[in-house]
């Protein structure tokens, strides 16, 4: 038996993300995680659509997957003691994104203090050199009790 | 076409109904959620209605920030969106009773949205109201609040910028008289 606290981390969070209700709901995956790192993807599906015309997919499935990013980034970075909780979020949607197409969020925890983490984090479909939408987050760094 | 008299209470109320649910019911996305609209004159309402599948943390357990987001950006969104076109459906200028979710003309796009996370949203039913606080040619500026048991306790508010539609020079009144 192996013991990688780092490792060991990341696939706790990997299982905490999964098991969460709503990235399940939107069939979420975690593709990566470590290191103040996430990147997390959802499938292109109908129910999510915001404009029937275009078939394109709502902005605010989009910032669910940020949203779920940015708090998977904070709680796998490797100076923070526990969960999580969004204190806000800002996103900036630059295009639709492509219809059938995977959507695949990458958020970074660039800085963490003893209360306060702060993140990037974007999200692309099949043409990653140019973003769907983009986001900047400050996230609350939680202590087990 | 000066209306003399006031028209009956039920032609108001249906029109105002059928735009709004063409609004409404024309967004798969806003049925996932489950979001319903509730309208009082020109002033709405909407309700998201609890659901194991918007929990975002099991432990608590708590509404998925992402969904709150997406509750206050949906509210904003048919917010300005009726703002637009009220006018035209009040002056007859879109016909009410025949207006599909596909023959809507073209709706706001959302630019960006700033959300504060203010309490964690509680397994409950949870409700938003938006308010247009600049509506321009181009871009619109609208403020949107949810709270849950206690309108003076809201768990989010956000402010939403969006792109307006290019009008055509105000589509004339169907002429029927």
């Amino acid at each position: 038996m192996t013991t990688d606290p780092q490792g060991d981390k990341a696939r706790i969070a990997r299982q905490f993300i999964e098991m969460i209700p709503h990235a399940r709901a939107l069939g979420m995956t975690v593709e990566e995680i470590g290191d103040g790192l996430a990147v997390i993807s959802m499938p292109y599906n109908e129910q999510l659509v915001g404009d029937i015309k275009t078939g394109v997919i709502h902005g605010g499935a989009v910032s669910a997957l940020m949203d779920t990013c940015g708090g998977a980034a904070v709680v796998c970075h490797p100076d923070a003691p526990g969960g999580t909780a969004t204190i806000d979020l800002r996103i900036d949607y630059m295009r639709a994104a492509k219809p059938g197409d995977r959507i695949t969020a990458r958020a970074e925890c660039h800085h963490i203090t003893r209360n306060v983490a702060f993140v990037r984090a974007v999200a692309m479909d099949g043409d990653p050199e140019h973003p769907v939408a983009m986001a900047t987050g400050a996230f609350t760094v939680e202590r087990p009790r | 076409m000066s209306r003399k008299h006031p028209e009956p209470m039920q032609a108001v109320k249906q029109r105002r109904d059928a735009a709004l649910r063409a609004l409404v019911e024309g967004v798969p996305y806003i049925q996932f959620l489950g979001v319903s609209v509730d309208r009082r004159g020109d002033e709405l309402t909407a309700l998201l209605p609890f659901d194991d599948k918007l929990i975002g943390n099991p432990m608590l357990p708590a509404i998925h920030g992402g969904v709150t987001a997406a509750f206050l950006e949906v509210t904003a969104q048919i917010e300005v969106s009726w703002a637009m076109l009220w006018d035209d459906l009040e002056r007859g200028a879109i016909d009410a009773e025949t207006l599909t979710p596909a023959s809507l003309p073209r709706m706001p796009k959302t630019i960006d949205l700033t959300v504060d996370y203010l309490r964690s949203g509680l397994p409950r039913d949870a409700y938003a109201r938006a308010r247009v606080t600049r509506s321009g040619r181009r871009y619109a500026t609208v403020f949107v609040e949810a709270w849950q048991d206690n309108r003076e306790r809201p768990i989010a508010q956000a402010t939403v910028h969006f792109l307006m539609p290019r009008r055509e020079a105000a589509a004339a009144p169907a002429s029927n008289g």
